[in-house]
């Protein structure tokens, strides 16, 4: 027993290093599981993206937390390697080598799927919410905004005065989104043409969700991801921009 | 040095989340807008002028290779520190907003792929399958 708590110790008092460890043995199995039960067919790294997910739900339903394993305290160190500065640092480390003359030729094109991406999400998730009966502005507006991404919705829905039961809604419904993209897109990419730095351009800008872009693209080829993630990034705060303002108009127009 | 690169890519990061979040303020905004795109773009620029003068070492290049390189698993452990929980629990209103928006969005990547690359004015002849390569030889 003692021997347990001094491991345990051990483990939370070094929380990064643990962290370190941990994920790397769970991408060996992911990748073991991938060459034997999927013979390669399902990519590694989806596969470990998805156990992380497994794994947060289990956190989550283990501890009552909103960290998933992070709040299992012996594992509290996977929240910092997982958290957003290291997944920023990590991000912008991606761009290293990434050719240029792509970024400028596929600009107009990301900044036309940048608006298409916001706008469409709004629009689906404000549509969804009417159909279950949310009917007034404030709700389909955020819960609109929340099919951006889980920030645009919580943001937008304190900005216009929304319900917390609709702000919680809308973070639910942008998680479903980043963990829906963080999964699906390698099953998809083929059928999308996502194999070319200017087609993940596009993709991250209508995505949006940076967790789920980034995710999405590592799985299907890492090569992807710093195009992809350089124009999701710009799509939060651009959701942030048209969420309680434009749209927030326009529906009032509509249906106020 | 290896702390050379990995000085070099915090210093881009910093600086890219500092415009993002000044930014943000200049448009009223509570998000930092773009803050890593700008720190990536900042790193590109500045890593390819400097080693085109032979400032930055191959050595100091793995401080940057490095973070690059643990991108991957730094995903595995954000996937495991999400609030699963609060999205399985959102119900179908929550599950149809999320999944209907990426459906929607996702049918319209072929589509403006297409139109981006045909307002740009990329040569006809590369045709899907080249990835910018190639129209960037025949641009040059």
């Amino acid at each position: 027993m003692s021997i347990l708590q001094t491991l345990g110790g051990v483990l939370a008092a070094n929380g990064l290093v643990t962290a370190f460890a941990f994920v790397g043995l769970l991408t060996w199995l992911s990748y073991l599981a991938s060459n034997r039960l999927t013979r390669g067919h399902v990519h590694g790294s989806a596969i470990a993206i998805l156990a992380g997910l497994v794994l947060a739900w289990v956190g989550g339903v283990f501890t009552g937390g909103s960290k998933g394993l992070a709040d299992i305290p012996v594992l509290a160190g996977v929240g910092i390697l997982g958290g957003a500065m290291l997944r920023d640092l990590a991000i912008v480390a991606t761009a290293f080598g990434v050719d240029l003359r792509v970024i400028r030729r596929a600009g107009p094109g990301a900044a036309v799927s940048l608006l298409v991406g916001v706008f469409g999400s709004f629009v689906v998730g404000a549509a969804v919410a009417y159909a279950f009966g949310y009917t007034d502005t404030e709700s389909m507006v955020t819960i609109g905004a929340g099919a951006a991404t889980y920030i645009v919705g919580p943001v937008t829905g304190t900005a216009i005065g929304a319900s917390s039961d609709v702000i919680a809604l809308s973070i639910a419904a942008g998680l479903v989104k980043s963990m829906l993209v963080m999964t699906g897109t390698p099953f998809v990419a083929k059928a999308i043409k996502l194999d070319n730095p200017h087609t993940a351009m596009v993709f991250g800008g209508l995505m949006g969700t940076t967790s789920g872009v980034a995710g999405g693209l590592a799985a299907t080829d890492p090569k992807l991801v710093p195009y992809g993630a350089m124009t999701a990034t710009f799509y939060t705060g651009l959701g942030c921009l048209l969420g309680p303002s434009v749209f927030y108009f326009a529906v009032r127009a509509v249906f106020g | 040095m290896v702390i050379y690169g990995v000085a070099l890519l915090a210093a881009c990061m910093l600086a890219g989340v500092f415009v993002g979040e000044l930014l943000g303020k200049l448009l009223g905004v509570q998000a930092n807008v773009g803050g890593v795109g700008f720190a990536m773009l900042l790193l590109v620029v500045i890593c390819d002028a400097l080693i085109r003068r032979g400032r930055l070492s191959p050595v100091s290049q793995q401080g940057v290779m490095f973070w690059s390189a643990v991108y991957i698993p730094i995903v595995v452990a954000m996937a495991a520190t999400q609030n699963v929980v609060a999205a399985v629990e959102g119900g179908l209103a929550a599950f149809l907003a999320g999944s209907l928006a990426v459906a929607a969005c996702l049918l319209l990547v072929p589509a403006i792929s297409r139109m981006g690359r045909v307002g740009a004015g990329a040569a006809g002849g590369g045709a899907g399958e080249g990835p910018g390569e190639g129209p960037g030889k025949e641009g040059a």
